[in-house]
């Protein structure tokens, strides 16, 4: 199995004629979820690479052998053959059965209830953006979804609006989140490392903007994390440019849409408590520094088309404080 | 062989055409109009591919785009392809079963313009923003060709876009329906003596078995846009979650009419292939009753696939593995007519015309689309395939790698027929090759797109996923391109033959079946005389053509109706009732109805013979 | 082929306005079904009441179904008439079928206007909206068809209905038909089987 994304991918790279990474790929998993449907998948692939070639040589001999030529005989008017319609009937089948068997096989294995001492987290899709909840923990956060490596974890899938998908290609396949339903995605990471995915079922103006990381972690660097996440961010210094901005959070109303420790409770927007222990912002698409967080803070839906988040035409003055406010929530 | 009295030659003028009955007028309304659509569907995804042919592309806005992406493909489904297909439907299948006309002309003069105002109504979306206040010009649908609910609903989506989209369906819903009805009763009614269901050209057949998936597959997308039309108008919650609705029963309703919707989509195509190949390689139809059941059977199965579409949903493993298993097995059905196709190849003397080198690239690009369906008909791959750029390559290969190579067989085919004119060869060459090159460079790199991590349906995608994806989608508009270069070569290529093309004469390809033994274009009545079949392949038949007799016709005058306006009239009555929800005015349905009712009344109670 | 539908030469045997309307029931089939199988699915889901068992009203139902049964019966009727020619129990048919359709939309008008009173509306919930919808769109058919009666009958009283368009009652008498078995389907799955 690891022959043939090794292979498929050498292929792409072949065929793109440059550089090698694709932070997004379905074809390096990093978790049993992806390797089992890359091992299925190539299983396919390779049968449907035979199939190609019989049918495709078989149809240019074909044209070539029997082209029309100047005086040649006139053909026969064969009607039929029931031999042959028999067999070319039955090996398509049979080749099914093939695909068919390892199919069902990897759809009970991966569709599988979480084993016992899986990490539950619990994931809401938002327009357009990815709220993480590890109800286990006490985590609430976003968009960057952290996991321990060589645990398996339970994903509850639920939706806050529409229809999203979460998809992360490096763990596997995606699963919908669907108003009035509970979906779940199980699966193991493999490797450390960090993985994009995105949303993968279009749910409005900013479907593209949706997009998500999963971070699995070692041992040490996970507990670390958990440790963070549950602690309170230090408090700010009295006088500083961080606490002008905590008052200018409160000022602009943000405490209706966010959660921020202690001093605000909104649900509509993601929990901004460590925010800025998170390498993005905007649902993944803008880069959590100083830059970014200006430019997100100064014009919302001019940065993500149909942003629920309003421009509040903040001066540059109140968005420098804001921004030095929201860099030590750690 | 003449009459005696010869018949007044076709009337012409816009009048004429307004009233007209006769089903080749009608086919030729539908070609000209279902292009121009088709080309307009093109413009979007030339726009699409210009946006998404760098990373942060900044060629259009995001609404705008998912308005492009949405309008492509309600375009090329039913404003496109379906009606293209009708054209050859309206035109062909009377003179292939011997027929003077349609079962029910004034019913599809009907749909030729039910269609053409459907297809004008949801197009006026892109001009009428500011009858909406909206602020911009463009309030074309924007939820994607498969508007899932409840992103459709008013609260997610509150412009006139969702409204124009399922008002406008409904209409080009009534179209395909009256059509479907006329083709049925058509052709199991009207063939001439002789012409069992077994000596059927298979163009008829599948034509046959299209309609019947019309027929049944229609009321259920109607119902699902009616449920969503009274959540956005009326306050009820079908789908929507608060009061205990469910999101899926729109995914359901809309896949148990979408799956049959694509089998109506390929299997005209692959009747006419079943007509161009024996032609062109002088050699019947290998295993012409197996291609037959083989159709039928797709119909049927057709039905028991449809929540392929929803592996990603979680219906569960038992379902996932239902679905899988039916999915699989209708591959069978299908690969089986691609070997008969080639076995009827196999053996002949191929003449390498234009029409041949379409039906041959239907072949060679509908194995791919096949073996990608393949891919997906397991779950556990779907799972990263659905909804990438992997399953926008596999129904490219099978819709235009499929329909439109087999529509443009057809038309070279046919157009000689049509016109009295053949089309340019060496233009219909270098048309053939520069859309299959630029189709293969459009759409192969999809399959790969899809796999490295490109979701669809995303107005702009990051310099993040790799600077191959990003080349891989340059080459793609780059194909796009040469599409739309190939297809002002086929534009071309029908405006000179009016003036250059070569006379076509009653047979210019030696073909088997009926319509190749009367004069082109034909006569208003078709047929001098019905004559009685005796052969599958009539002009092929040395028995057959001795049955057709020499000497005068059966009768003396072959009657041809002189039109109505009335199918015009009731026509125009649903468009104004779809305006009265979407402008929310009340009068505008009255009028609406009225007109309907008063076109119904005339049309009952007029005196027209057939 | 000229002149009239009747003397066409068909393949099948069927004249084709019958054969037309045969694939236009089962079409119809295929509407209805979707309808009834949107309520049968969210049957028992509704989040807040009037429920089916508090207001549906089986003995008045039950009488309005005996009703349509008849005017089915009356439709029978009318057609053997005006085929043997007989325009005058032919036209009386043909209104008492009619009439009796008036009848069932009055008790079906009855019905809804009496749910809306009791707080069963299109918007109450998903009852309320499968139910109208399933309902209505079937009361609407009754409509189409009333109208198309009265029609037949006025032209009959102006004598222009006669044993020669046997086939328009006909195929008139399949619609009734059909639309009075798709309300005993209704009848059975909404009001009997709760």
């Amino acid at each position: 199995m690891r022959r043939t994304s090794y292979l498929l991918t050498v292929l792409l790279l072949a065929a793109t004629a440059c550089g090698g990474h694709f932070p997004q790929t379905t074809l390096q998993p990093k978790a049993d979820f992806g390797f089992a449907i890359q091992g299925l998948f190539g299983d396919i692939f390779w049968w449907a690479v035979v199939v190609f070639t019989v049918v495709e040589t078989l149809l240019v001999v074909t044209l070539i052998r029997f082209r029309a030529r100047p005086g040649g005989p006139t053909p026969k008017p064969l009607h039929g053959h029931t031999v042959l319609e028999i067999a070319w009937t039955l090996a398509p089948a049979l080749i099914l059965v093939f695909i068919a068997v390892p199919t069902v096989r990897t759809i009970f294995s991966t569709e599988a209830p979480a084993p016992a001492g899986a990490l539950k987290v619990s994931v809401i899709g938002h327009q357009w953006w990815w709220e993480y909840r590890y109800p286990d923990l006490g985590i609430t956060t976003a968009n960057e979804l952290h996991l321990p490596v060589g645990q398996p974890v339970d994903l509850t899938l639920t939706t806050a609006d529409v229809i999203h998908s979460f998809w992360d290609p490096a763990m596997g396949g995606k699963r919908d989140l669907i108003p009035t339903h509970e979906n779940h995605l199980v699966f193991r990471p493999e490797s450390t490392g960090t993985f994009l995915g995105q949303c993968a079922e279009f749910c409005g103006a900013s479907h593209a903007n949706m997009r998500l990381r999963v971070m699995v972690q070692g041992d040490s660097a996970w507990k670390a994390w958990v440790a963070d996440q549950q602690a309170l961010p230090a408090p700010v210094k009295k006088g500083s440019l961080e606490e002008q901005g905590a008052q200018a959070f409160q000022r602009y109303g943000c405490t209706g849409c966010h959660t921020m420790g202690d001093m605000a409770h909104g649900i509509v927007g993601p929990n901004l408590t460590h925010v800025a222990s998170r390498t993005t912002i905007v649902g993944g698409t803008v880069v959590n520094d100083s830059a970014g967080l200006a430019r997100w803070i100064g014009d919302p839906p001019g940065t993500k088309p149909g942003s629920l988040m309003p421009n509040m035409h903040v001066p540059p003055a109140d968005i420098a404080a804001l921004v030095a406010f929201l860099r030590s929530m750690k | 062989m003449s009459a005696v009295h010869a018949p007044a030659a076709p009337a012409t003028g816009w009048k004429s055409w307004i009233t007209t009955t006769d089903h080749k007028r009608i086919g030729m309304l539908y070609f000209f109009t279902a292009f121009g659509f088709f080309l307009i569907g093109g413009i979007e995804a030339l726009m699409i591919r210009l946006q998404l042919a760098q990373p942060d592309g900044r060629l259009v806005s995001a609404d705008t785009y998912n308005q492009l992406f949405t309008m492509h493909g309600t375009t090329m489904v039913f404003l496109a392809l379906m009606p293209l297909s009708a054209a050859f439907f309206n035109y062909i299948i009377p003179l292939q079963i011997g027929a003077r006309d349609v079962a029910f002309p004034r019913l599809n003069a009907f749909s030729y313009w039910v269609f053409l105002l459907g297809g004008l109504f949801i197009n006026a979306s892109w001009f009428a923003g500011p009858l909406f206040h909206a602020g911009h010009l463009n309030v074309a649908p924007n939820g994607g060709w498969f508007g899932y609910a409840n992103l459709t609903e008013r609260q997610y989506s509150p412009g006139p876009n969702i409204d124009f989209w399922l008002l406008g369906l409904q209409v080009l819903g009534i179209a395909s329906l009256a059509a479907g009805f006329n083709f049925i009763v058509t052709i199991l009614n009207m063939r001439a003596p002789g012409m069992r269901m077994m000596r059927l050209p298979v163009f008829s057949w599948m034509t046959l078995v299209t309609q019947f998936l019309v027929i049944t597959a229609f009321p259920v997308i109607t119902v699902a846009l009616v449920l969503l039309m009274f959540d956005r108008f009326f306050g009820t919650h079908f789908y929507l979650p608060a009061a205990g609705g469910d999101p899926l029963l729109w995914q359901h309703l809309f896949w148990l009419f979408g799956h049959p919707e694509v089998y109506i989509l390929i299997l005209p195509a692959m009747g006419i292939i079943s007509e161009v190949l024996p032609t062109f390689a002088r050699k019947p139809l290998f295993g012409y009753t197996v291609v037959v059941y083989s159709g039928v059977l797709i119909g049927f199965m057709g039905w028991g696939v449809w929540s392929h579409h929803m592996f990603s949903v979680g219906l569960g493993p038992i379902a996932d593995s239902v679905f899988s298993g039916t999915t699989m097995l209708i591959a069978v059905p299908t690969g089986v007519k691609i070997f008969n196709w080639i076995a009827t190849l196999w053996g002949g003397q191929i003449r390498g015309t234009t029409a041949l080198h379409f039906a041959v690239g239907f072949i060679a690009m509908f194995v791919i689309g096949g073996l990608s369906g393949v891919m997906h008909a397991s779950p556990p791959a779907d799972l990263q395939q659905t909804d990438t750029y992997f399953v926008v390559a596999h129904i490219h290969y099978v819709l235009f790698g499929g329909t439109i190579l087999g529509l443009f067989a057809g038309t070279y085919y046919w157009w000689p027929k049509m016109t009295g004119r053949l089309l340019s060869e060496t233009l219909g060459k270098w048309h053939f090759w520069l859309i299959i090159i630029g189709m293969n460079l459009a759409f192969f790199p999809m399959h790969f797109i899809g796999l490295l991590g490109m979701p669809r349906r995303i107005y702009t995608y990051s310099r993040d996923l790799g600077p191959g994806i990003a080349t891989l989608n340059l080459v793609s508009t780059v194909g796009a391109f040469l599409i739309a270069v190939a297809l002002l070569v086929f534009i071309w290529n029908l405006w000179r033959t009016r003036t250059h093309g070569q006379p076509a004469g009653d047979d210019p390809w030696g073909g088997a079946t009926l319509e190749w033994t009367i004069p082109s274009p034909p006569p208003p009545y078709n047929f001098d005389f019905i004559p009685t079949v005796v052969s599958r392949l009539p002009r092929w038949s040395t028995t057959q053509m001795r049955a057709i007799p020499e000497g005068s016709p059966e009768e003396s005058l072959p009657h041809v109706p002189s039109g109505s306006i009335w199918p015009l009239v009731t026509a125009l009555g649903l468009p104004v009732l779809a305006c009265a929800p979407l402008t929310h005015t009340l009068w505008l349905a009255f009028v609406g109805a009225g007109l309907l009712f008063f076109g119904i009344y005339r049309w009952a109670f007029e005196p027209f013979e057939v | 082929m000229t002149h009239a539908a009747a003397e066409h030469h068909t393949s099948m045997g069927v004249p084709s306005r019958k054969m037309a309307f045969w694939a236009f029931i089962g079409s119809e089939c295929l509407l209805f079904g979707s309808l009834i199988s949107t309520y049968l699915v969210y049957k028992g889901r509704s989040v807040v009441g009037p429920y089916p068992h508090e207001i549906l009203n089986i003995p008045l139902t039950s009488f309005s179904t005996f009703d349509l049964l008849m005017s089915s019966l009356m439709m029978v009727l009318a057609l053997a008439a005006v085929q043997r020619g007989d325009m005058k129990w032919g036209k009386i048919w043909l209104l008492s079928t009619a009439l009796l359709g008036i009848v069932f939309l009055g008790m079906q008008t009855y019905e809804f206007t009496s749910f809306v009173r009791e707080g069963l509306t299109l918007q109450t919930n998903l009852f309320g909206a499968t139910f109208f919808v399933l309902t209505g769109t079937h009361g609407a058919h009754v409509t189409v068809g009333v109208i198309w009666l009265l029609t037949l009958f006025f032209r009959a009283l102006q004598g222009k209905l006669g044993p020669e368009h046997a086939l328009t009652v006909e195929i008139s008498g399949l619609y009734w038909h059909f639309v009075d078995v798709v309300w005993i389907v209704i009848f059975t799955v909404v009001y009997l089987i709760q």
